[in-house]
C-alpha cells in the first residue's frame, strides 16, 4: 500500500517538475497570498490591541460607584401602593448623598475573595481647580492605590517623566497630566497649588508627568495617592468613591456588573457598556483583514486551477497510458490532487515563514506619535491562530482548486487519446 | 476449455454521433493460450474499435467479453483497471513512454501499480524483460534518447512486466520501418513460441499478418474469415 502511494506520488512529482516554472509561479501565488494574509492580520490585530488598549486596558472591567441621582423608589410609591394607580411627580431633586461607597473595605475584601476577580483597585475622584496665577483650571484628581493601579492598569507605562513610585513615598505629591503641566509651565520637583471643591488651598509636589494619549484627558487628569486625596477632600481614611474590578474573563463583565449592583447596592457599570464603540471597531477591522486575505487566497487558487488544467491538456498521453496500464480514474484523481496539495503545502509553508518575516519587519519600523508615548514601533500581534488559519486555508483552497481539474483528468477516456494518434 | 484466455460473445457496437451507425455486428470469437492472432481489415472496418472493447477500455457496447473465463460486464471502473493492469499488456502504434522517467522505471510502472512484488524484485524483472528484448543496456537512459524501434521495444517490455494473460497490439509496427517491424514481429513470435504468450494484434500490414498463426479478417464490422 505504501509502495503504491509512493508510486502515485512519484508520478505526481514528475508531472509537477515537468512544468516546474508554472508550478513555481502557482506556488509563489500561494506564498504571496499567505504572506500578505499573515502580515495583514498580525498588523491589524496589533493595531486593534493597541487602540483598544488605549482605553480598555485602563478601564476597569466593572466599576462600582455612587451616582448623584434621584431615588428609584420615591416615598409616595411606598405609601400609596394601590394597583391601578400611578403617581406622577414632577421636578424631583436628588437628596444630599455622599459619592462615598459605604462599607468599602468590606466590599473590597469580599471582591478579592471572589475567584472570578483578578484584582481590585480603590479610587477617589476629586474635582479640583489648578491655580495658575490668577487663573483657575478645572481638573480631576484621582486618588489611587499605586501598587494595585500599576498591577491592574499598567499605570507605570503612562508616566512619561519622573518616577510613579514616588507618589507612594513622597507625601503630598502629584503626577500631573502632561497637558495640564504644559499649561501651568511646571517641571518635576516644582510645587503646584490647587483649590478643592470645598475651597481649601493645598500645595502638592510634582513627581511625574502622565500621558494617556488622549489629549483631553491629559489636560484635566492628575494622580495622587489615596491618602493625599482623602486629605484634600477632608474625608476620613475609609472614604472611597470608586472600586475598580478587573476580571479574569472580560466577557463576564455585564453579568457580574448586574450581580454586584444587587449585592452591594451601588451603581455598577461594565466595560462593554462603557466602551461599546471599541468592540465594533475591532470587529470591523478584523473582518476586513480576513476578507482581503481570503480574496488573495482565492486568486491564488485560480492560478493553481489554471496550471492544473494546462497540465492535463499537455499530459493527456501520460494520463491515457496510465489508465491503459491499469491506473483507475481514482488513482489519476489522486495524482492531480496530490499535485495541487503539494503546491499548496509548499507555497503555504513558505508563506507562513515569509509572513512571520514581513510582520517582524513591520514590527521594526519606527512609529512615534505624541498620542501614544509607550509605542516605539508599529504594533504586531504574533498570534499562532493566524498561522493555523493561514495554513488550513492554503490547504483548503488548493484542494478545491485541484479538485475540478483532477476530476476532469480522471474522466479522460484513454481510447480517444490513443486512437487519435 | 480452460485454455481459452479471451472470448468475445455477440458484440454489437454503435456510434451515435451524429447519427446512429452500427460499427460492429455480432462479433464472436475465442482466443486460446499461446495463440498468436492478428486482426486485419480495411481502415474503418472496426478492428481497432473491437480491440478497445476487448481491452476493457471501451465499455459502451452490447454483448459480453470474457477474460480468463470471467465476464467483464458487471465490473466497475476500478475493477476493470485492475484487470488491465494484471491480465492485459498493451502495445500501441505510438510508444507512450513517460519522458519524466527512465526506461527502466517506465517498464516498472505497471508492476509497481500491481504491487505483487517488492520494488527490488520488480526492478530485476524489468531488467529481465529488457534483456529478452535486447535493450537492457538502455535501461537507465531517458526514453527520448532512444530510437523509434527501441522505444517500441521498451513499450513491449512494459506490456510484459506483469506476465499478462494476453498482449494486445494496435498497429504496433505502424510507425516502424521494415527492419524494426521485423524485429518487433520476431519478438512477438518468440513470446508466443517460447513463453506461451497469447497475442492479439490489430494490423493493416498483410505481410505481418500472414506470418501469424491465425488471421481474423474483418469487413464492415463483421468477421468474414
Amino acid at each position: 500500500m505504501i509502495g503504491k502511494t509512493k508510486l502515485k506520488y512519484d508520478i505526481a512529482l514528475s508531472l509537477l517538475l515537468a512544468r516546474w516554472k508554472q508550478t513555481l509561479i502557482a506556488a509563489i501565488g500561494v506564498t504571496f497570498s499567505i504572506t500578505m494574509f499573515i502580515a495583514l492580520l498580525s498588523f491589524m490585530a496589533g493595531l486593534n490591541t493597541l487602540l483598544d488598549g488605549l482605553i480598555l486596558n485602563r478601564t476597569p472591567h466593572v466599576r462600582l460607584y455612587n451616582d448623584i441621582k434621584q431615588a428609584e423608589q420615591q416615598p409616595i410609591d411606598i405609601a400609596f401602593k394601590i394597583s391601578g394607580q400611578y403617581n406622577f411627580i414632577r421636578s424631583i431633586k436628588p437628596s444630599y448623598e455622599l459619592l462615598q461607597i459605604h462599607n468599602s473595605a468590606a466590599i473590597m475584601a469580599n471582591l478579592r475573595k471572589d475567584d472570578r476577580v483578578l484584582g481590585v483597585a480603590p479610587k477617589i475622584l476629586a474635582q479640583v481647580f489648578y491655580n495658575v496665577g490668577t487663573i483657575n483650571l478645572t481638573g480631576v484628581i484621582n486618588g489611587i492605590d499605586i501598587d494595585a493601579e500599576n498591577k491592574l492598569f499598567a499605570f507605570e507605562s503612562y508616566v512619561v517623566a519622573g518616577n510613579f513610585i514616588n507618589l507612594k513615598y513622597i507625601p503630598n505629591s502629584i503626577v500631573l497630566g502632561k497637558g495640564a503641566a504644559e499649561t501651568m509651565l511646571v517641571d518635576i520637583g516644582d510645587m503646584v497649588q490647587i483649590t478643592t471643591a470645598k475651597g481649601d488651598h493645598v500645595q502638592l509636589k510634582v513627581v511625574g508627568f502622565f500621558q494617556s494619549g488622549v489629549v483631553e484627558i491629559d489636560k484635566v487628569q492628575s494622580y495622587t495617592s489615596i491618602a493625599t486625596a482623602q486629605k484634600l477632600l477632608g474625608e476620613s481614611n475609609n472614604y472611597i468613591t470608586d472600586i475598580q474590578v478587573k476580571l479574569k474573563d472580560i466577557l463576564q463583565a455585564p453579568s457580574l456588573a448586574k450581580e454586584y449592583h444587587q449585592l452591594y447596592q451601588t451603581e455598577a457599570i461594565d466595560i462593554q457598556t462603557a466602551n461599546s464603540q471599541f468592540e465594533t471597531g475591532s470587529f470591523i477591522r478584523t473582518l476586513i483583514s480576513y476578507a482581503v486575505g481570503i480574496t488573495l487566497l482565492i486568486v491564488a487558487g485560480f492560478g493553481i486551477y489554471n496550471i492544473l488544467n494546462m497540465m492535463i491538456y499537455e499530459k493527456m498521453d501520460t494520463i491515457a497510458i496510465l489508465k491503459a496500464t491499469g491506473f483507475s480514474g481514482k488513482d489519476v484523481r489522486w495524482i492531480f490532487i496530490a499535485i495541487a496539495l503539494t503546491i499548496g503545502i509548499f507555497g503555504g509553508a513558505l508563506g507562513l515563514l515569509f509572513g512571520l518575516g514581513v510582520s517582524s519587519i513591520i514590527g521594526q519600523i519606527p512609529f512615534k506619535t505624541a498620542a501614544l508615548p509607550t509605542i516605539k514601533t508599529y504594533p504586531i500581534n504574533y498570534n499562532i491562530v493566524f498561522y493555523i488559519i493561514g495554513g488550513v486555508f492554503s490547504i483548503i483552497t488548493t484542494y478545491l482548486a485541484g479538485f475540478f481539474p483532477a476530476r476532469k483528468a480522471s474522466k479522460v477516456d484513454p481510447v480517444i487519446i490513443i486512437r487519435g494518434k | 476449455m480452460s485454455n481459452i484466455v479471451l472470448e468475445a460473445l455477440h458484440i454489437n457496437k454503435y456510434f451515435s454521433d451524429p447519427v446512429k451507425v452500427q460499427v460492429l455486428t455480432d462479433i464472436s470469437f475465442k482466443l486460446g493460450k499461446a495463440e498468436f492472432a492478428s486482426i486485419i481489415g480495411k481502415s474503418g472496418c472496426g478492428k481497432s474499435t473491437l480491440l478497445y472493447i476487448l481491452s476493457t477500455m471501451d465499455t459502451d457496447y452490447e454483448g459480453d467479453v470474457q477474460i480468463d473465463g470471467i465476464s467483464m460486464l458487471q465490473k466497475r471502473e476500478t475493477e476493470l483497471a485492475e484487470v488491465r493492469n494484471q491480465k492485459i499488456g498493451f502495445v500501441f502504434q505510438f510508444h507512450y513512454l513517460l519522458n519524466e522517467f527512465s526506461v527502466l522505471r517506465n517498464v516498472m510502472l505497471p508492476g509497481e501499480k500491481l504491487g505483487k512484488y517488492a520494488t527490488k524484485e520488480i526492478e530485476s524483472r524489468a531488467y529481465e524483460k529488457l534483456k529478452i528484448l535486447g535493450i537492457q543496456d538502455e535501461a537507465l537512459k531517458s526514453p527520448n534518447q532512444l530510437s523509434g524501434g527501441e522505444k517500441q521495444r521498451v513499450a513491449i517490455a512494459r506490456a510484459l512486466i506483469n506476465d499478462p494473460l494476453i498482449i494486445m497490439g494496435d498497429e504496433p509496427t505502424g510507425n516502424l520501418d521494415k527492419k524494426n517491424s521485423e524485429i518487433v514481429f520476431n519478438i512477438f513470435k518468440e513470446l508466443a513460441d517460447v513463453y506461451q504468450q497469447s497475442l492479439l494484434i490489430v494490423t493493416h500490414d498483410n505481410e505481418f499478418a500472414a506470418k501469424t498463426n491465425r488471421i481474423i479478417e474483418m469487413e464492415d464490422g463483421r468477421i468474414i474469415n
